[in-house]
């Protein structure tokens, strides 16, 4: 499919949170995919600007919390002169309607993009019944 | 005065700045025309610029950098795999090529661009050549 269309430019969503934030500063709702598979529940968010270290992924009654701040210190001592498009750290949550095992859940975040795969647990997993 | 400078103050200045500069018409002429993909944020530091433009999920290899006096390209293409078998049940991520050129109105030394590629945040140093820097006159 790549390489048939072109890109087109979407306007990143701003957050609207359901409880405050305490800290000042626009939250943007990351782009996210998710799919399923037999085995395991996979999200893919993107979250360009954001590295390993300012990215918290937490799990607690059932809801999939991800928060992802942004470096803007190497914005220092620069002078915006066009812009299209703002900055600000991310977040997003959902909730889980499937059991998952959350002591296998992995996080890998490549060129802005975090993959959180989320294994669902045994009793959750489909079972193919052989009909006899 | 505070000791440190509070970095959460720092950031909504930086997004109002931002904001007050969305739409501006700087880049008026050109091939550049706004609203291409990927979008950009053009700075200036000292006599350089620094264009700065989010493309997450491409890799470095699939990017193609092009300077040429005052227009800088950048063109490429982002693909978005899902595993086979797998039911979706969000797809909000987009895939596609392209290609976009922005002139900015200096002169561009081309020889000394620099690019960084972290995280999915592409940051071109774009140097003026030292011909088209502006030049303090002394009046007699």
């Amino acid at each position: 499919m790549s390489g048939s269309q072109e890109l087109t430019v979407r306007d990143k969503r701003e957050m609207v949170a359901k409880e405050e934030k305490t800290t000042p500063g626009r939250y943007f709702v990351p782009s996210a995919d998710i799919h399923e598979t037999g085995e395991a529940l996979t999200v893919v968010m993107e979250m360009p600007g954001v590295d390993r270290n300012r990215l918290n992924v937490s799990l607690e009654n059932d809801v999939l919390r991800v928060d992802g701040q942004i470096d803007f210190a190497k914005y220092e001592g620069m002078e915006p002169v066009y812009t299209e498009y703002n900055v600000g750290h991310y977040s997003r949550s959902f909730t889980l309607s499937n059991k998952i095992d959350q002591e296998r859940i992995s996080a890998q975040l490549e060129d802005g993009v975090l993959t959180l795969t989320l294994p669902k647990a045994a009793e959750a997993r489909v079972r193919r019944i052989a009909i006899t | 005065m505070a000791l440190f400078p509070d970095p959460f103050d720092a950031l909504v200045g930086l997004q109002q700045a931002l904001d007050s500069f969305r739409a501006s018409d700087w880049l008026r002429s050109g091939p550049s025309a706004g609203g291409a993909y990927p979008p950009v944020n053009v700075f200036r530091k000292g006599h350089d610029f620094v264009l700065i433009t989010e493309l997450p999920g491409i890799k470095k290899s699939e990017l193609d950098i092009q300077v040429n006096r005052n227009t800088v390209r950048i063109a490429g293409a982002k693909e978005v795999i899902y595993p086979e078998k797998a039911s979706l049940h969000r797809r909000e991520r987009l895939e596609g090529r392209f290609d976009r050129a922005v002139s900015l109105p200096i002169e561009i030394d081309a020889d000394s661009v620099k690019a960084e590629f972290h995280d999915g945040i592409l940051a071109l140093l774009l140097p003026r050549v030292e011909r088209d820097k502006p030049k303090s006159i002394k009046v007699n």
